[in-house]
C-alpha cells in the first residue's frame, strides 16, 4: 500500500469522494475551509457536485434535499457552522435519511476560537437540535483513522437511516501525516432497494411516492415515528459501539479521552511505561454509541485505583465516563478549555500526582 | 357516458384541509395540471412549505419533500443538483419565503438555480392564526399588529418580485392574482411558463400569486376577493417583472 503525505482536511475530503460522495454542500469557515476548497477542485474531475452555500443553514437543507434521492452526501463546517445546521439535522434525523456531517471542533463558547477543541461533544452525542434524537458520532484521532471512517460513516448512515456526525479538531484537519487512501467505490443508488429516495417517478400500483417528512401531527402519529427511531438507537447502541483499549494490562490508572487528546494520552502513558507505571487507556471511538461497558469494567478491573478523564473542554465526556462508572471508582478529571492544548509532559505529571494518594 | 372532465392525477384524492375560500385549492391545482399538461407527471419532485401548505406533501401526487421553514429553496438545491433533469418546484407562503426563508429565496435565485417557485402572498400567516407577515399591508390588522401594520414601526410590505427581478441570474419572475376567472386563466399560463423553462434549463423561476385568506382576514370569501383587488393589487401590481425568455 502506497503512503502519501497529506494535510487532514484534504485526505478526508479524498476519502469521502473515495467512498463514493458525490454531493458536497459547504459554507467556509475556519479551520475546515480547505474540505470545500478541495471538494470544489476534486468534484468536478470526478463528475460530482460542490455546491457553496450561502450558510450553513442552506447548506445542511441542501444536504437533506440530496440525501432524501439516496446518494451519499457530505457536508463539514465547525463549531458556530454546525451549530447553525442543528435544525436541518434534527429534520434529517426524523425524516431517517442518511448523510455525513463533519465537525472540526474550534474553541467556544460563541465566535471563540479558531484552534482546536472538544467543546462540542454533548452537542453533538446528545442530539444537538430540537426533539429526541441521536446521531452517529464517531471521533477520529488520526488522519489514517479519519480516513478511514469516510466509507464506515456512510455505511453505517445507509444501515441505520441516521445522519452520521464526525467530530475532528483542527489539530487533525490541519496536520500532515502519511496515509493509505482507500480503493474508489462505485457508488449506484439503487431505487429498488431504496424506496424512500426520491427520483420524480409517478406512484403506481408497484410504486409508492417518497414522502421526505419529519411532520407527524397526530399524537399517534409522533409516537410511532419516535418510537421507530428509538429502536434504531437500541440497535446502534447494540451492534456498533467501538472503542480503542491501550496499554490495560496491569494498568493502575484508566485514562479516558478521545480525538487527538487521546493521542497525546498516549505519549504520557509511553512515558510511564518507561518508567515501570503502568497506565491504560480507554478512547471511545464511537461517542454515540458511548462504551458504558468497556469502561466500566475497565474501571474497576483487579489493580485499577482511579479513573483520569482528560479533555479539551470544561469535562463533557466526563458526565458519560462517571455514568458509565455509576461511582464504583474514584474519576478525576484533567481539561483544558478549547484551544489550549495539554502537553503529553502534563498529563505525565499529572498522573504522577495522582499515584501520590494511593 | 362520455367523460368530459377529470381531476388531475398530479393531485391525489386526499380531501384539502384548506379553509372555505381560501385560495390554495385553486393554487393546488392549477400547479398540479400544468405539471401533468407538460407531461411531467413521471418526473417531478415537490417541496412544502412550513404554513398553511405544509400537508401539501399529501396533496401533491409525486415525491414530495416537506421542508422546515423557509427552507425549501435550499432543499430543492439539494434535489436538482443530484436530478437535474427533474422538474423540482416549491410551493412556499409569505411568512416562509419572505420572512425567515429571505435568504434561501434571494440565494436560489442568485445562483440561477433551475427550479420553479410558486410563492403565494395572501399578507397574513395562515397557519399560526393570523400573525403580520412582511407582506402585510399598512394599516391591517393582524394578532401581532392589533392597530394595524405601522410604517414607521415595522416598516413598508415588502415586494418580493420587484426585489427578486433586480437579482441578475434570476430568469423569469411574474406576480399574478387568483381574484377573478381571467387572473386564475393567467395566473395557469404563467405557471406554465415557470416550469417550461426550468424544463429548457433556463434557470430560476417565481411566480407569486396573490391569494385570499378569508379566515384571518376575517372576511366571507367573496368580500375577501374584493378586498385582494382593491387593496393588495394596487400595492402588488400584477405582471412580468423580469423575462430573459422575452428579451
Amino acid at each position: 500500500m502506497a503512503l502519501t503525505l497529506m494535510k487532514g482536511s484534504e485526505a478526508i475530503a479524498e476519502a469521502a469522494i473515495r467512498a463514493g460522495c458525490r454531493y458536497f454542500f459547504g459554507y467556509p469557515i475556519t479551520p475546515q475551509t480547505e474540505i470545500p476548497e478541495y471538494m470544489s477542485a476534486r468534484m468536478p474531475e470526478i463528475g460530482g457536485c460542490f455546491l457553496q452555500a450561502e450558510s450553513e443553514v442552506s447548506a445542511i437543507n441542501m444536504v437533506y434535499g440530496a440525501a432524501g434521492t439516496g446518494e451519499r452526501v457530505l457536508t463539514s463546517s465547525s463549531s458556530p457552522g454546525v451549530s447553525l445546521k442543528q435544525e436541518g439535522i434534527s429534520y434529517i434525523a426524523c425524516s431517517r435519511l442518511p448523510c455525513v456531517i463533519i465537525n472540526v471542533m474550534r474553541g467556544g463558547p460563541g465566535l471563540g476560537s479558531i484552534q482546536a477543541s472538544q467543546g462540542d461533544y454533548l452537542q453533538a452525542t446528545k442530539g444537538g437540535g430540537h426533539g429526541d434524537y441521536k446521531l452517529i458520532v464517531l471521533a477520529p484521532a488520526s488522519v489514517q483513522e479519519s480516513v478511514d471512517m469516510m466509507k464506515l460513516a456512510f455505511e453505517l448512515g445507509e444501515k441505520y437511516l441516521n445522519p452520521v456526525m464526525i467530530v475532528a479538531d483542527g489539530m487533525i484537519c490541519q496536520m500532515m501525516e502519511p496515509v493509505v487512501l482507500p480503493e474508489m467505490v462505485d457508488f449506484k443508488v439503487d431505487y429498488e432497494a431504496k424506496p424512500w429516495a426520491a427520483n420524480g417517478k409517478h406512484p403506481s400500483a408497484d410504486h409508492k411516492r417518497a414522502i421526505i417528512n419529519s411532520l407527524y401531527i397526530t399524537v399517534e402519529e409522533l409516537d410511532g415515528i419516535n418510537e421507530t427511531l428509538q429502536k434504531g438507537y437500541r440497535e446502534i447502541e447494540k451492534n456498533e459501539t467501538r472503542y480503542e483499549a491501550y496499554n490495560m494490562e496491569g494498568a493502575e490508572i484508566i485514562v479516558t479521552a478521545f480525538g487527538t487528546v487521546a493521542r497525546i494520552c498516549k505519549s504520557a502513558i509511553d512515558d510511564l511505561k518507561a518508567k515501570g507505571i503502568n497506565v491504560g487507556l480507554l478512547r471511545p471511538i464511537t461517542l454515540y454509541p458511548f462504551p458504558y461497558e468497556a469502561i466500566h469494567d475497565a474501571a474497576v478491573a483487579p489493580g485499577v485505583k482511579a479513573v483520569l478523564d482528560v479533555e479539551l473542554n470544561a469535562g463533557q465526556m466526563l458526565e458519560d465516563v462517571k455514568l458509565a462508572i455509576n461511582g464504583d471508582q474514584k474519576v478525576e478529571f484533567y481539561g483544558r478549555y478549547g484551544s489550549h492544548m495539554p502537553t503529553s509532559e502534563e498529563i505525565y505529571e499529572k498522573l504522577l500526582s495522582m499515584r501520590e494518594g494511593f | 357516458m362520455a367523460v368530459v372532465f377529470e381531476k388531475t392525477k398530479m393531485l391525489t384524492d386526499a380531501v384539502f384541509h384548506y379553509c372555505p375560500g381560501c385560495n390554495h385549492g385553486i393554487a393546488h391545482r392549477l400547479v398540479a395540471e400544468s405539471i401533468e399538461g407538460l407531461g411531467l407527471t413521471d418526473n417531478v419532485i415537490g417541496v412544502a412549505p412550513v404554513g398553511c401548505a405544509v400537508f401539501a406533501y399529501n396533496y401533491f401526487n409525486c415525491d414530495m419533500y416537506e421542508a422546515a421553514h423557509g427552507r425549501a429553496p435550499a432543499v430543492a438545491t439539494g434535489i436538482k443538483r443530484v436530478h437535474p433533469d427533474t422538474c423540482v418546484f416549491t410551493y412556499q407562503g409569505d411568512g416562509d419565503l419572505a420572512s425567515i426563508g429571505g435568504n434561501e429565496i434571494i440565494h436560489a435565485a442568485h445562483r440561477g438555480e433551475n427550479i420553479t417557485v410558486f410563492f403565494i402572498n395572501n399578507a397574513i400567516y395562515g397557519m399560526t392564526g393570523g400573525q403580520m407577515a412582511p407582506t402585510t399591508l399598512i394599516g391591517q390588522r393582524t394578532t401581532t399588529s392589533p392597530a394595524g401594520r405601522s410604517e414607521s414601526w415595522s416598516g413598508s410590505p415588502l415586494k418580493v418580485s420587484e426585489m427578486l427581478a433586480q437579482i441578475p441570474s434570476a430568469y423569469y419572475i411574474e406576480r399574478v392574482a387568483l381574484n377573478t376567472t381571467p387572473n386564475i386563466i393567467k395566473a395557469k399560463k404563467a405557471i406554465q411558463k415557470g416550469l417550461r423553462y426550468q424544463m429548457e434549463g433556463r434557470g430560476f423561476s417565481m411566480i407569486e400569486i396573490l391569494s385570499t385568506c378569508p379566515t384571518n382576514w376575517g372576511m366571507s370569501p367573496v368580500d375577501a376577493l374584493k378586498w385582494l383587488e382593491e387593496n393588495m393589487i394596487p400595492y402588488y401590481p400584477l405582471g412580468v417583472y423580469k423575462d430573459k425568455g422575452a428579451e
